[in-house]
């Protein structure tokens, strides 16, 4: 189980890459979806590659079509973390 | 919209394979010209990419020679650490490393064909993947690809060869489009019949063929690995420049 720390260190690295990826930091919220915020696959590819840099936690592709939003990034990384 | 053209991170590292002789030693010494450091990635040609590299600093550039053969994952892992470590991270990667293994289609065993598509085609495919995290996450980077004018174009004798330089251009195009918007550029080079060690064994007859009536230098090709990892390159992307006298025209 992830402690609240953990769980906020997750978000933040998860929002930081996201906006890094253009989108608007406002939009960046748990229930925002991808699309809606115009992540595409590249984008989850290479936000798997930090969280598994950061976290050692490993995203597959197959894990990917199931994320549908961004809590649900979070909750997986905490989940597995 | 109005984005201006990325600029290349202070301190980028331009890792060439196979960068101890011909077209790779000339593309190291090009790539240190215009400001990268750059590493040397050599599998058996120790003195070969010592010596191209201590010519690039004695120019004042900054290289180093790294011992790595390019199908072997854990020893490029191995390299690409050492790489980052003592120049910076790696934004331009240039798959030089080739090897031939010629014989009609009918003669090919299977291991001369392994060995080809293996170093040729899989290690290029290996090493650009590696490459694109670091090149991602610096929004620059750029991936040049030596094919070959035999790939686009029939050589008899090369079956596995041709396969391999056409399976690069075809990988040069998919990748570039998946990374085009991240400033990561991934471009082909194809030369034709140039003077180096690797085409020492080629009948100069062969140079008949070529419009420029004349072998090409392995700094003509380099001239153009440099201009793709430039910034002023940063709209090309996906494409194959061909260096061979008219070859292929």
């Amino acid at each position: 189980m992830s402690t609240d720390t953990d769980t906020a260190r997750i978000e933040e690295v998860v929002y930081s890459a996201l906006e890094e990826f253009g989108a608007e930091k406002a939009d960046i919220k748990r229930d925002a979806g991808f699309e809606a915020l115009d992540v595409d696959s590249l984008d989850l590819a290479e936000l798997a590659q930090i969280v598994e840099d950061e976290f050692g936690v490993a995203i597959k592709s197959g894990d990917v079509e199931q994320l549908k939003t961004v809590g649900d990034v979070i909750d997986l990384i905490a989940a597995r973390a | 919209m109005g984005q201006r053209m990325s600029a290349r991170p202070d301190g980028a590292c331009a890792l060439v394979t196979g960068g101890g002789r011909g077209i790779g030693a000339a593309s190291v010494k090009a790539l240190a010209a215009d400001g990268w450091g750059v590493a040397v990635l050599y599998r058996g040609g120790r003195e070969a990419a010592e010596a191209t590299a201590a010519e690039v600093i004695a120019s004042g550039g900054t290289a180093l020679a790294v011992s790595g053969d390019v199908t072997d994952t854990a020893a490029c892992n191995k390299a690409f650490a050492e790489i980052e470590e003592q120049i910076g991270p790696v934004l331009a990667l240039v798959n030089n490393a080739g090897v031939r293994a010629d014989n009609l289609a009918l003669s090919i065993d299977d291991d001369d064909w392994d060995l080809v598509l293996e170093t040729n085609l899989t290690a290029a495919f290996r090493l650009t993947r590696q490459a694109l995290r670091g090149m991602l996450r610096a929004r620059f980077g750029r991936v040049v690809n030596i094919a070959s004018v035999v790939g686009p174009r029939a050589n008899v004798g090369q079956a596995n060869y041709a396969a391999s330089k056409a399976g690069l251009i075809g990988l040069t195009k998919t990748v570039a489009a998946e990374v085009a918007r991240k400033g990561v550029t991934v471009n082909a080079v194809a030369p034709g019949f140039i003077q180096t060690e690797m085409t020492a064994d080629v009948p100069a007859a062969v140079k008949d063929a070529v419009p420029a009536r004349r072998a090409g230098r392995p700094e003509e090709v380099a001239a153009c690995v440099r201009f793709l990892a430039s910034e002023e390159a940063g709209y090309v992307t996906g494409t194959t420049l061909y260096v061979d006298g008219g070859l292929a025209a």
